[in-house]
């Protein structure tokens, strides 16, 4: 097979599910014609287009780019730096993510109907901002915590134990209608572009000190990325 | 021109969403560890594709396969589907009446996981990492399995209309107790895999099957019941990432006692 359509067939093979889901359903469930033919095969040709580029790119520049850090970091020997710069990807990456502007929306409708707030447009923009800057914070709050534990070395299992244990007293406390909202926001967290960033410094990272295995230290940052913003979103839904 | 005009955007939105990275590591490598980007040429080209990439991918999905996906959800909920001709005059839900829908939530679940780019990531660097002892398609499989089977539970929470936080609970007990026996190596991994799912390509549908059932349930409110398949479709996978962790681990144990000394 040529070099270059190698990596677009992989792109196909990693798509070819959804379209057997969708037609499936689509002429055997529901037994519709598929509608707008023409709209949905170039549509297509755009998904696996861009997953090819984008894993290739994956591979050019962020990963490569991670570790590099990770390694300049650890040579460098400044913790405090290390702990800044974590803090700073963890919240700047977050607070602009589509996903969580859309879901911090939806909340603010909900305590609008539950008269958690008033229900103008303005008090319901405010709450909607408060609660990304906080969900953008925690996620700060989880890559510093991580690196942490990178650093020192701790088993992942007994913080993320804690950290569900927090869940679960939060849970107790929190009015009901933001529970769903909290939950749902840990998973919506951490993007598409993030996580291979996030994963490339965990690993370079557990990679360049001493003692530290790649594969017990290095992951694990993103299960504190999704684990925090559940804590204090709920945090928030109580304060507000 | 239509069309000239979406790429135009999505690429722009695309741009915003890597430029607080950008900036982050801008700042730090030039401002804190002083040192010059490592192959500059490399880096941009890499930084250009994964932009361009993303944004065609993007458009693609907007384009074609998330109204579709949104319409069968819809198509899938409506009472006069669920019911057939025989619509009952009592307002009261029947979770069997609605398997198509579970059916449905865990194979959009299995196939969206499988093309998420973020997963893709995670997975090409555990095989770096673990030297090929985890293959990329093993750790899709095992968090595609996650996913479809989380959300066709929060589906079926759904339509029972049982609180969320009940499953989660007893789900985070079943991760600890599992974490207990499974192999010390997997176990960051498996964690990890769980906030990797749900990003780009999941989220968006599986949101619309959410608000599409608990708008069409009879007794459910979309604001109170439509949230949390993100939480289990976050959930599940830990699960089954160490259950295949501890599967495999059991075969290779038994394999090795099978053989005569």
């Amino acid at each position: 097979m040529p070099r270059f359509l190698r990596p677009l067939w992989e792109s196909v093979r990693d798509l070819l599910p959804i379209f057997l889901v969708i037609g499936f359903f689509q002429l055997l469930v529901l037994r519709q014609p598929l509608p707008n033919f023409g709209r949905l095969v170039v549509g297509i040709l755009f998904v696996v287009a861009g997953l090819t580029l984008f894993v290739r790119g994956l591979q050019m520049g962020l990963f490569p780019l991670g570790e590099a850090m990770a390694y300049a970091f650890a040579r460098k020997g400044s913790m405090w730096w290390l702990l800044a710069f974590s803090f700073a990807l963890g919240f700047g990456t977050t607070v602009a993510e589509p996903a969580l502007v859309a879901v911090a929306g939806e909340a603010a409708k909900v305590a609008a109907n539950g008269g958690v707030i008033a229900a103008t447009s303005q008090a319901q923009a405010g709450y909607a901002l408060g609660l990304r800057i906080t969900v953008a914070v925690s996620v700060g709050v989880a890559l510093v915590l991580g690196v942490i534990r990178i650093l020192k070395g701790w088993p992942v299992q007994y913080l993320i134990a804690g950290g569900y244990a927090g869940v679960v007293i939060m849970t107790l406390f929190a009015p009901p209608q933001i529970i769903g909202i909290a939950y749902d926001s840990g998973g919506v967290t951490t993007s598409t572009i993030t996580v291979p960033l996030v994963a490339a410094l965990g690993i370079g990272l557990a990679s360049s000190i001493k003692g530290r295995n790649p594969m017990t230290d290095g992951f694990g940052l993103i299960a504190f990325a999704s684990l925090t913003p559940m804590i204090f979103v709920m945090g928030y839904g109580m304060l507000m | 021109m239509g069309h000239l005009i979406l790429i135009f955007h999505t690429l722009l939105s695309t741009l915003r969403d890597v430029l607080p990275i950008v900036a982050v590591i801008f700042v730090f490598q030039l401002g804190v560890l002083r040192q010059p980007i490592p192959n500059p040429k490399r880096m941009l080209i890499g930084f250009g594709y994964v932009i361009v990439g993303l944004a065609l991918f993007l458009i693609g999905l907007e384009e074609a396969l998330f109204p579709l996906g949104r319409l069968m959800a819809q198509q899938l909920t409506a009472p006069s589907f669920v019911y057939g001709a025989a619509m009952p005059t009592t307002m009261v839900a029947s979770w069997h009446h609605y398997f198509w829908v579970y059916l449905f939530a865990a194979a959009i679940g299995f196939s969206t996981t499988v093309a998420e780019p973020a997963l893709l990531a995670v997975a090409i660097k555990a095989r770096e990492v673990s030297g090929g002892a985890i293959s990329v398609w093993g750790l899709r499989t095992a968090v595609a399995l996650g996913v479809a089977i989380g959300i066709a539970l929060g589906a079926f929470r759904i339509v029972t209309g049982t609180p969320l936080q009940y499953y989660i609970i007893t789900g985070y007990l079943i991760v600890i107790v599992q974490t207990l026996f499974a192999p010390r190596l997997i176990v960051p991994l498996a964690y990890d895999s769980g906030g990797v799912t749900t990003s780009t390509v999941t989220v968006p549908l599986v949101t619309a099957l959410g608000l599409g059932l608990a708008s069409t349930v009879p007794g459910r409110s979309p604001l109170l019941d439509g949230f949390g398949l993100i939480a289990f479709a976050s959930l599940f996978p830990i699960m089954t990432v160490l259950g295949y962790a501890q599967l495999s681990q059991w075969r290779a144990k038994r394999a090795r006692r099978a053989q005569p000394e």
